[in-house]
């Protein structure tokens, strides 16, 4: 029972961490109805922003301090996810306004290659750590239930809470806001949203800004956890299922969608797995997701899809 | 001047209906064909071969195969390598188990499990739609990645999953060296094309559009969307499992799982997009951009003698890649086949502007 539970809240905060990423895909198809592939690209690009200024600043500025170099370097970070935010909108979204969704699809695969060309001859192709002072040991909790207690990462833990706070304040941003009302009128409707005079461009480099805000966090947590390198891109091949479980079009579904792929995962590696042959922890959140979608095409919590003809 | 159909009249329906109505394009054609045929094996290099013209044909056939599903019936597949994966074990399953097992009954029997693998990945599609669709469709591509790898029958029980083939041979007729590979994919990419070309414009090709263009109101006029689906499925998995066979067999001869990754499955698409969805020579023309790109710019800073690492090369080859993409897709989002459109018809009404 103690093993199941530990493996149950390493899902919980795999999960966390995974709808992390797949807030970025929600935000952006939301307004813009681009499925954006480059999210995993952003989160690399972020990550290694992040570390690389973190190791640059102290030496440029001759300081010493970890806290003012993390806090410079964050700041840096997001603000050249906000520059990359608004050419990604100047010279390629707003030219393939009203094409298909496939071209939107591949043009974002195109902004993927270059981002991962782009932040390795910029940054560097090494791998760099990012330490924001995470917490590296373990903690035991319920020891007085179960024999030696249950095992959890502090790590998962600071990260799942800093991905729930960051879930509360996009939900705070979305609708409390007058930019966040302007962001929900974009999603809805584009042209009524246009003809009562909201900006849709100024719109659209706010919203992949607020996904290259998403990427940063999940980049810095990602980053710290694994290391900065290459395959912090292929995250987002771990977050595609839980977009399209929880649907394609909401924040909760991300959330709700990261938890259950997370769990399924681990707890299926554990118990399916060793039947199988082991690794399915690969395609099975795939697979889960297609079973899913076959009973609600829209996802848990999309907007019911309607054909009209 | 010189092209135009003025005066070309039909006077049979087998005139009428044939793939090329205009005498040009049909000499244009011919001499294509006469320059793969017999000049390219007469004055083309081993390198040019094995480098350029093996994998153009190649992974033209598997980019036809995906244009059938993507751009004619419209279900977009980010599964694709694992199609030409399926294609590729089932092919050298056969190979190893059955003694005296012709190349080309083998290939089509890797094509024809290929065909029953995408269909199994494509009932989902009658119900799921659109992007939801090409998610779930990555789904075939890690399960096959996965099954691969870990499931020692299917790769002979070879460590790692890599397998090879050799001595391969069509009717007694070795193929081994690069002039006898090309002209063994030439034929079967030919006959492949041919035969994509007659089926998009037969009945079940005109299925496909229309459920493409509007599933529902396909419905509405009596077209099955079922059969068309799958059918588009079937054909497109088929083309795409033989495709796999020859890239395994004749490009690669010892292969793993990773060389039908999901960067295949992207690259495919690439090509199928950038060629021009819905249209036959836009594989090719996509298949040629996206084979030749690499090569140039690999090869660029050593032309123009600049000195930069080849990590630093490669980077930048990433990044003028998805450029050139994104350029692409912007400059003209239906492709390069329908650039060749827009140059056929400037031609037919040259000199006059419109």
């Amino acid at each position: 029972m103690g093993f199941f539970l530990e493996t149950l809240f390493g899902g919980l905060m795999a999960g966390m961490l995974y709808s992390l990423v797949a807030l970025g895909f929600v935000l952006i198809y939301k307004a813009s109805g681009v499925f954006n592939f480059a999210q995993g690209a952003m989160v690399l690009f972020a990550a290694l922003a992040m570390a690389r200024f973190a190791e640059w600043f102290p030496k440029w500025f001759g300081f010493e301090s970890l806290l003012l170099a993390n806090l410079l370097a964050f700041v840096a970070a997001m603000a050249m996810m906000v520059v990359l935010a608004w050419a990604i909108e100047r010279f390629c979204l707003s030219k393939l306004v009203n094409q298909e969704g496939i071209t939107l699809l591949m043009a974002t695969l195109g902004i993927a290659y270059f981002l991962d060309g782009f932040g390795q001859t910029l940054f560097g192709s090494d791998i760099y750590s990012i330490n924001v002072g995470m917490p590296k040991d373990p903690a035991f909790v319920m020891e007085s239930m179960f024999e030696g207690g249950v095992m959890i990462s502090k790590e998962d833990l600071v990260a799942a809470a800093v991905s729930a706070l960051l879930v509360i304040v996009l939900a705070l941003f979305f609708q409390k806001t007058k930019t966040g009302r302007a962001l929900r009128a974009v999603a809805d409707d584009h042209q009524a949203a246009q003809s009562i005079g909201i900006p849709l461009n100024r719109i659209w480099v706010i919203v992949w800004s607020v996904a290259g805000f998403a990427a940063l966090i999940a980049g810095i947590i990602w980053g710290s956890k694994l290391g900065v390198q290459f395959t912090l891109s292929l995250v987002a091949l771990k977050a595609l299922p839980v977009v399209i479980l929880g649907g394609l079009t909401s924040v909760p579904g991300a959330i709700i969608g990261g938890l259950i792929i997370g769990v399924g995962e681990k707890l299926s590696e554990i118990y399916i797995g060793p039947m199988l042959g082991g690794g399915i922890e690969i395609w099975f959140a795939y697979v889960l997701a297609l079973g899913f979608l076959l009973l609600r095409p829209q996802g848990l919590f999309g907007e019911k899809i309607i054909d009209r003809v | 001047m010189l092209y135009r159909e003025n005066g070309q009249f039909k006077t049979s329906y087998a005139a009428d209906q044939q793939i090329f109505p205009i005498l040009q394009d049909r000499w244009a054609l011919g001499l294509l064909l006469l320059v793969a045929f017999v000049v390219m094996p007469l004055v083309g290099s081993e390198y040019f071969f094995r480098a350029i013209l093996i994998p153009f044909l190649i992974l033209a056939l598997a980019a036809l195969g995906l244009n059938i599903l993507v751009g004619y019936c419209g279900q977009i597949s980010l599964g694709t390598g694992a199609f030409m994966a399926v294609g590729a074990y089932a092919a050298y399953n056969f190979m190893v188990r059955i003694d005296g097992m012709p190349l080309i009954v083998a290939m089509l029997l890797g094509g024809l499990c290929a065909t029953v693998i995408g269909v199994l990945f494509g009932i989902p599609s009658l119900r799921i739609k659109g992007l939801y669709l090409a998610v779930a469709t990555l789904a075939a591509q890690f399960f096959t990645d996965w099954a691969f790898l870990r499931i020692g029958w299917f790769t002979n029980n070879s460590t790692s999953g890599s397998v090879s083939v050799a001595n391969l041979n069509v009717f007694g007729i070795p193929i081994e060296s690069p002039v006898s590979k090309y002209l063994f994919c030439l034929v079967v990419v030919c006959l492949f094309a041919l035969m994509a070309k007659n089926l998009t414009r037969s009945a079940i090709g005109r299925q496909w559009m229309a459920i493409r263009d509007m599933d529902v109101a396909a419905a509405v006029i009596g077209i099955r969307p079922v059969y068309a689906k799958l059918t588009a499925f079937a054909v497109s998995s088929f083309i795409v499992g033989v495709a796999g066979v020859l890239w395994a067999f004749v490009y690669l001869g010892a292969w793993e799982p990773a060389a039908f990754s999901i960067d295949r499955s992207f690259q495919l698409l690439f090509m199928v997009i950038i060629g021009g969805l819905g249209s036959i020579s836009g594989a090719f023309l996509g298949a040629a951009f996206m084979v030749l790109l690499p090569v140039v710019l690999d090869q660029l800073p050593h032309w123009l003698g600049i000195p930069i690492s080849t990590a630093t090369v490669s980077h930048l080859v990433h990044m003028i890649f998805g450029a050139l993409i994104v350029f692409f897709l912007i400059v003209e989002p239906h492709g390069l086949a329908k650039l060749w459109s827009v140059g056929k018809q400037k031609m037919r009404l040259w000199p006059f502007p419109h």
